[in-house]
């Protein structure tokens, strides 16, 4: 059995702004194995995004443990997450956030720049990410000049190039056609296959059912937490199509 | 991170925003211009004199009567003073008593009006001996000096520049003629050349003639202004200066040199009396440009404010990749060192292009020898000074950028 790669107990974040106190998050324990894909899913407001953002370190809890590949975040500063944000996970946002006047061979080196990784080997690694997203014929096009379809894979180029431990998604395919939505889908599942971990956010079905766990959240809370059979389509509730 | 990742990092930043960042600049560039301009300028115009305190001759020194100026009221006491006299002449020429002076020279000088036919000009008159000619290279274009002969007879003769000359006689000749100096008739034996402005007299607005006779005729004093003593060689220039000062104490009876009633001017002192004068000015002129400065760090931090804000997404992904807070800071402060060090390297070029206009059009069109100097330590000073502006004034607005929470910035819209 795989080592547990994500432990949350009693996580729960609340945001306080003047006297009203909103709860983002009541209190989620979840194990994530390493070489698992997670889809979380839940209706907006739900809480789903607010667990991405503290697994994914860039944002913290306001109660409860964190362990991730058995070290306590807890107590991290804000220096010493930014260094595991770098060297041990991935991000792909909805909105692909690359820089568009750089290239895309400049866009994949970006976290390399920050791991102080020099060239030549900044540029091999990069190239071979853009290579292994095929837009080998690309990498010298200014990011703004891709399609959605291909800005999103020099976003998962991008996640992949430091070697993450993790892959965290954010309603990856939020803002592509179902074409190029599917192709992204299926280039994750190749990912996890190659023994990536991936958790996701997103509340299309499609997506999630690629993943071969998901996690329903409702209110702050987990409402379910089922492995996916791939031969037996479900219906779950909590994700709409 | 590399510095020379951050380097790049900022150099894209700004290159994004050319206009604005060009805008951004403008009163460093400004600032920095004026400032270079001015220590220019002043470094030229100090050149300028000490290049005339040069003309005067390195050996020669200055007795002036009345005390040490020791601030701006001394000027006034020194010029009403009349504690030199022929004796202590008579005792600054005997060999015995200041063994190193190869010529000591009298000086008297005051205004008057100089008439012929129904010309008039108001001159300088100038007294002295015959060692005017090698004191000050004097040259004549026609005629002759006087000699010593005329000094101890007071002869009413007169060497005129060549203005006083064109402005009475015109294009006829002067030497021979009568010209009347206040009350009294002088004859005219000597035109001055072409050797222009000597330092601090002006040869070719003078009406050289014995001091004597200008004492007796046309000041009505007897006692004398300036002593002129030039030493056999620079090296016995401090023994000079020594033997005047006992000599003159002992023709004085002052026992306490702080009661002197004469004092004795070397070039050095001349020169930095005018390095210390031009220098106050440039420093105050400075400062007034410095303050254009600290308006530009102000442009800066409200440019670089606004560029926070606006690239608030491109923060947030920059942490979400691991960018700590610091590679942050670095970044922005490393833009706006960039931007007020381009406006600094901008406003020196320009500074030191019309610094050079300047003393070009002050040679060619009011003929002064002004020379252009390449302020060194003014173009260092500015590159540091602008290089430091940009660390303050970059400082607050980097700081808001590496404080942002990589979450926050990330929603950002």
């Amino acid at each position: 059995m795989a080592a547990p790669i994500i432990e949350v107990r009693g996580l729960g974040k609340e945001y306080r702004e003047q006297d009203v106190t909103t709860v983002g998050l009541a209190s989620v324990d979840i194990t994530i194995k390493e070489g698992e894909f997670v889809a979380i899913v839940g209706p907006s407001g739900s809480g789903k995004s607010t667990l991405l953002q503290i697994l994914g370190c860039l944002d913290r809890p306001t109660k409860g443990t964190y362990r991730l590949a058995g070290k306590d975040l807890t107590s991290f500063s804000d220096e010493e997450l930014a260094q595991v944000r770098n060297e041990m996970l991935g991000f792909v946002f909805q909105a692909f956030n690359l820089m568009p006047r750089q290239s895309v061979l400049e866009n994949v080196k970006m976290p390399l720049i920050y791991a102080d990784i020099p060239e030549p080997a900044r540029t091999q690694r990069a190239q071979a990410m853009v290579d292994l997203v095929g837009l080998t014929n690309r990498s010298d096009f200014a990011a703004a000049k891709l399609s959605g379809g291909q800005k999103q894979r020099v976003a998962i180029a991008r996640a992949l190039v430091n070697n993450p431990r993790v892959i965290f998604a954010d309603e990856p395919t939020g803002s592509l056609d179902s074409r190029s939505g599917e192709v992204i889908t299926r280039f994750l599942q190749d990912l996890n296959d190659q023994g990536n971990t991936i958790v996701l956010v997103t509340h299309e079905s499609y997506v999630a059912m690629a993943a071969k766990r998901m996690v329903s959240i409702r209110d702050g809370v987990i409402e379910s937490d089922t492995v996916i059979d791939k031969r037996r389509i479900i219906a779950e509730q909590g994700f709409e199509k | 991170m590399l510095f020379r990742d951050t380097l790049s990092m900022a150099l894209r930043g700004l290159s994004t925003h050319k206009s604005r960042s060009f805008l951004t600049i403008l009163g460093i560039v400004i600032g920095i211009s004026s400032i270079t301009l001015i220590t220019s300028i002043g470094q030229s115009a100090e050149g300028l004199i000490l290049g005339e305190v040069q003309g005067l001759g390195a050996q020669n020194v200055f007795v002036i009567p009345g005390r040490e100026p020791s601030g701006p009221n001394g000027f006034g006491f020194t010029i009403l003073d009349d504690s030199l006299k022929e004796r202590d002449l008579e005792a600054l020429r005997k060999k015995s008593n200041v063994p190193d002076a190869a010529r000591v020279v009298p000086f008297v000088f005051g205004p008057a009006v100089a008439s012929y036919g129904s010309e008039a000009f108001t001159a300088t008159v100038l007294g002295g001996t015959s060692d005017l000619v090698p004191l000050y290279n004097l040259d004549l274009s026609a005629g002759m000096m006087f000699d010593d002969y005329d000094v101890r007879e007071r002869s009413q003769i007169a060497v005129i520049g060549k203005d006083v000359a064109k402005e009475l006689f015109g294009s006829s000749t002067a030497i021979g003629e009568k010209i009347k100096l206040k009350d009294s008739s002088v004859r005219v034996i000597g035109v001055s050349g072409d050797k222009g402005q000597s330092p601090f007299v002006d040869f070719d607005d003078a009406i050289v003639m014995p001091y004597t006779t200008a004492q007796t005729y046309i000041l009505g004093f007897s006692y004398i202004q300036r002593i002129a003593v030039t030493a056999s060689s620079p090296e016995t220039m401090d023994a000079v200066v020594k033997d005047i000062e006992a000599t003159l104490r002992d023709t004085h009876n002052i026992t306490d040199p702080d009661k002197d009633d004469f004092f004795v001017q070397t070039p050095t002192e001349i020169a930095d009396t005018f390095s210390t004068i031009t220098g106050v000015l440039t420093l105050l002129l400075s400062s007034v440009a410095g303050i254009s400065l600290v308006v530009g760090g102000v442009g800066i931090m409200n440019i670089m404010l606004v560029s926070v804000t606006e690239r608030t997404r491109e923060i947030g992904l920059r942490k979400a990749l691991g960018a700590k807070n610091n590679d942050i800071l670095s970044q922005f402060l490393t833009e706006a060192v960039i931007l007020t060090l381009a406006g600094g390297v901008l406003g020196i070029s320009i500074g030191i292009s019309l610094s050079y206009l300047a003393s070009f059009a002050a040679r060619t069109f009011a003929g002064i020898a002004m020379p252009f100097i390449l302020p060194i330590s003014g173009m260092v000073m500015g590159v540091l000074v602008s290089a430091v502006i940009g660390l303050i004034f970059g400082l607050f607005p980097a700081r808001q950028a590496a404080l942002k929470s990589p979450m926050e910035a990330l929603r950002y819209e």
